[in-house]
This record gives C-alpha cells, structure tokens and sequence, in this order.
C-alpha cells in the first residue's frame, strides 16, 4: 500500500495509513533510541536535497536513516551545487533520483515536492515546500497525540500563536479536524486562521483570543512561535506575545493529563518552568520525529 | 444585430460582457486564422448586455469549447451549416484545467523555470474555482481571468 509511493501532502493519507504509520513508528521507538539495532535498510540510499536550511528534519531523516542501517547523501546548502549555475529543480531531482533510493526534498517554493515528485521515479517525502505542505511534521505531531491518548477522536485541541503564516498548523488543523477532534484557535486578530485553512475544516472551529476561556477544557495545547516581522509596531508585539505565553501557573488550571506541544524552535512562547511539568512533551514530540520518519522511510521503501 | 450571418462555423452567444476578447485567447485565435472572426461587445439581449463572437468555417471540438466556461459561464455555442444552427450546446466546465491558466501564487514552483505545464482541479462550478495541483492554491472569478495563458 505504502511501496513506491510519494508522500507529499498529509491530505492524500487516509485514516488507515496514518494508524499504520502510528502503528509501524511505534515499534521503530526501541531502534529510534539505540536500544535496538535494525539493518532493515542496509544497502539503501536516502538522498536529502534541502534548498533551505532546517535542522530538526534534516537531522531526524538522516538519524532515522543511519538507524535503520541505511546510508544518506545530499546537500543543505545549495549554493555549493550545481543549482546555483542555474540548473533547474526537475534537473537536480532527475539525477538525485538516479543516485539514491528515495529523496526528502525541503524548498522554499510552494509545490515544490509535487514536482519533483513528477520527476523522480523513486519515492519522494516532502519536507517542507515553502508555506505549503510539511507532512512529516504534521504525522509526527499526530503521533505524539495518539501515543499519549491511544486516539484522536473527541479530543480537544487549542492551536495557539500564529495561525495565520505557519504552515504546521495549517496541516495539522486539517489533519485534527479529518481525524475527529475538536479544534480551538487561539490567536492575536491579526494572526488569526486564514479563511480557507478554516473552510476545509470538517466542523467549524471555535475561535478566541484569551487562552484563560479554554484552558480548563484542553486535552492539548499546540504552541506556535509569534514572530516580531509580523507586527509593524514593536510595542504591540511585546504585548500580544506576552498574552500568547504558556507558563506553569496557567497551567494549574488545565486538566491533569492536559499535554503541551510545540513544533521548536521556541523563543519564550512556553517558559522554561514548564520543561520540568507533567504537561510538557515538546522534547518528546521533537524526538517522535525519528520513528515516525523511519517508519516512513521503511514504508515507501518497501520493507516493512 | 449589426453583424451579418455566417454560413458555416460557430456562434459563440451570451458570452459576459466584455470577455469576448479573453474568450478568442482561450480558443488560440489570434492572427491569421484563415477564417472571418466577427466579434461583437456590449450587446443589448433580452437578458441584459452580452458579446458575442462569430467564427467562420471553423468548427472546435467539445472540450476545446468547454474551456470557455471557465470565464464565460454562461456562453451557448450554437453549431452554424448552412446559416442554419444544427446544433446548439452549453458550455461545461472540465473536472482539469491543463496549461490555460496560469497559477496566480508567485512562490508556485509552476511559476519558476521549470518545465511544468500549470494545472489546475475543478473544485466547485458554481462560483468557477480551481486549485493548483502543485501549490494547492484555491482561484476564483478575476483571479483566473487575470492570469489566463
């Protein structure tokens, strides 16, 4: 079902592949950590064409590679390669593709996966296009959630910060909202949900901008960075991203098994207080990133 | 009507008003064609201001005639043999739209140099609104038209 096949955007996956992503990631957690050893992709090639920089995927893909015995080539500065004489990206994937046995591509173009996705015969992962799609990303906070609640149907879920440009919460809303929980958006107005993330929602979101109204309802608070190039006024900043930060005395109102998220890298969005509480999985959610590309990689290639 | 009939060929009628000229671009008829095109704007029809175009000796096929739908949806093509009409048909919008329009996100891949031809789904017919099959970018109304190949 998964053999050969491009995973490019998180709206092509059905319920059922995403369980049997859960389901495979789950048994790559031993690995993921080195307890185990796997050759379960011994001899197979991942190659990583990131066109801007990243960190947390890049890393992760080849961690989740090199743990499964497999070996990893590519770039993540593209102006020591030949793109930067001007080839064009249908090129590079072409012969990337004739090197490696499936590609994880990041880029700042809108559509950019599909593409090359067009071009390469071999599986291509989308790790990020522009402000389009990241759909590994989006599987790995689904994961994080199901872990914690075996499910996510009827659970409810606040999507805190800038809803307006960061594409992780985009398609995680989407996915939320696919799967059966309840979305709540909390946000400055000048940041809120654009319409058309919010019309393809399966049920119309609840809306506010005072974390204090839901906090005692949450079984999940999914924190975004506010961005200061956002606002024309530095003041209005300072004061809008204050009233968006999560601390540990906020949280003794929210329910005891009430978990908190963030897609890092955070600035001050959540205290550092909070690091060291039963609600904080950030940490975790960052190294869920690893199984969940293993069990990806393992199943577009074919072997699991 | 202040334009003779034609004998052979299509009358493309109740086109919106002022699209006639977008409608010509859509169907590739530009220059010499080797046929009369007569086109006619702002026209008083009992169901308001219309254009219409007349092509002579020229006849398209279905799905080329379609493509008019995107911007004229309310066109009728009637099929002209022997200044009579044969066949009259409305216009329907296709399920994918193929290098007619261009995506109007400037960070579309599509709108890089690529070697890609700019698609588009059909997501709802009435409004006209297409999602790029690469950026996943919804468009509608003047959005399309202004970006029309």
């Amino acid at each position: 079902m998964f053999k050969g096949r491009d995973i490019v955007s998180i709206k092509e996956l059905s319920k059922e592949d995403m369980e049997i992503v859960f389901e495979v990631a789950r048994e790559m957690i031993p690995i993921a950590r080195g307890e185990r050893k796997s050759d379960l992709l011994e001899g197979k090639i991942l190659a990583t064409l990131f066109f801007e920089p990243s960190t947390r995927t890049r890393l992760s893909f080849e961690a989740a590679m090199h743990r499964l015995g497999g070996s990893v080539i590519g770039f993540s500065n593209p102006s020591a390669t030949s793109i930067s004489k001007g080839e064009t990206l249908a090129d590079t994937v072409r012969v990337m593709d004739s090197y490696s046995d499936v590609i994880v591509i990041r880029h700042p173009y809108e559509g950019s996966a599909r593409l090359a996705a067009e071009f390469a015969e071999n599986p291509v992962i989308n790790g990020g296009d522009g402000a389009g799609q990241h759909p590994t990303q989006t599987l790995l906070d689904l994961f994080t959630i199901h872990q914690e609640f075996g499910g996510i149907e009827g659970l409810k879920v606040a999507l805190i910060g800038d809803l307006k440009y960061g594409r992780t919460v985009h398609s995680l809303a989407y996915a939320l909202s696919y799967l059966g929980a309840k979305i709540y958006l909390i946000s400055p107005e000048l940041l809120r949900m654009p319409n058309h993330i919010i019309r393809e929602l399966k049920n119309k979101p609840v809306e506010t901008d005072n974390i204090e109204d839901v906090i005692e309802e949450m079984d999940v608070f999914y924190v975004t960075r506010i961005q200061k190039e956002r606002f024309p006024d530095p003041t209005e900043y300072k004061k809008v991203a204050g009233s968006y930060r999560i601390a540990e005395e906020l949280l003794q109102k929210a329910k005891r098994d009430a978990i908190v998220m963030h897609p890092l890298p955070r600035v001050n969005e959540i205290d550092v207080d909070v690091d060291n509480t039963k609600h904080a999985r950030y940490f975790q959610q960052a190294f869920n990133g690893v199984p969940v590309r293993m069990a990806l990689l393992a199943l577009v290639l074919g072997v699991v | 009507m202040k334009i003779q009939k034609i004998k052979n060929g299509i009358v493309i009628d109740h086109i919106p008003c002022g699209m006639a000229l977008k409608v010509l671009k859509i169907l590739n008829i530009e220059g010499d064609i080797g046929s009369t095109v007569s086109l006619v704007m702002h026209v008083k029809s009992r169901m308001g201001w219309k254009d219409v175009v007349k092509i002579e000796d020229r006849y398209l096929e279905e799905k080329e005639i379609d493509k008019i739908a995107l911007i004229a949806p309310t066109a009728t093509v009637n099929v002209i043999k022997d200044y009579r009409v044969v066949k009259k048909h409305k216009v329907h919008i296709p399920e994918e739209i193929r290098g007619i329009v261009r995506c109007m996100n400037p960070r579309c891949i599509t709108n890089q140099r690529e070697p890609v031809t700019p698609e588009f789904r059909v997501v709802s017919k009435d409004p006209v609104i297409i999602k790029c099959k690469y950026c996943e970018r919804e468009m509608s109304g003047e959005e399309i038209i202004e970006n029309i190949l």
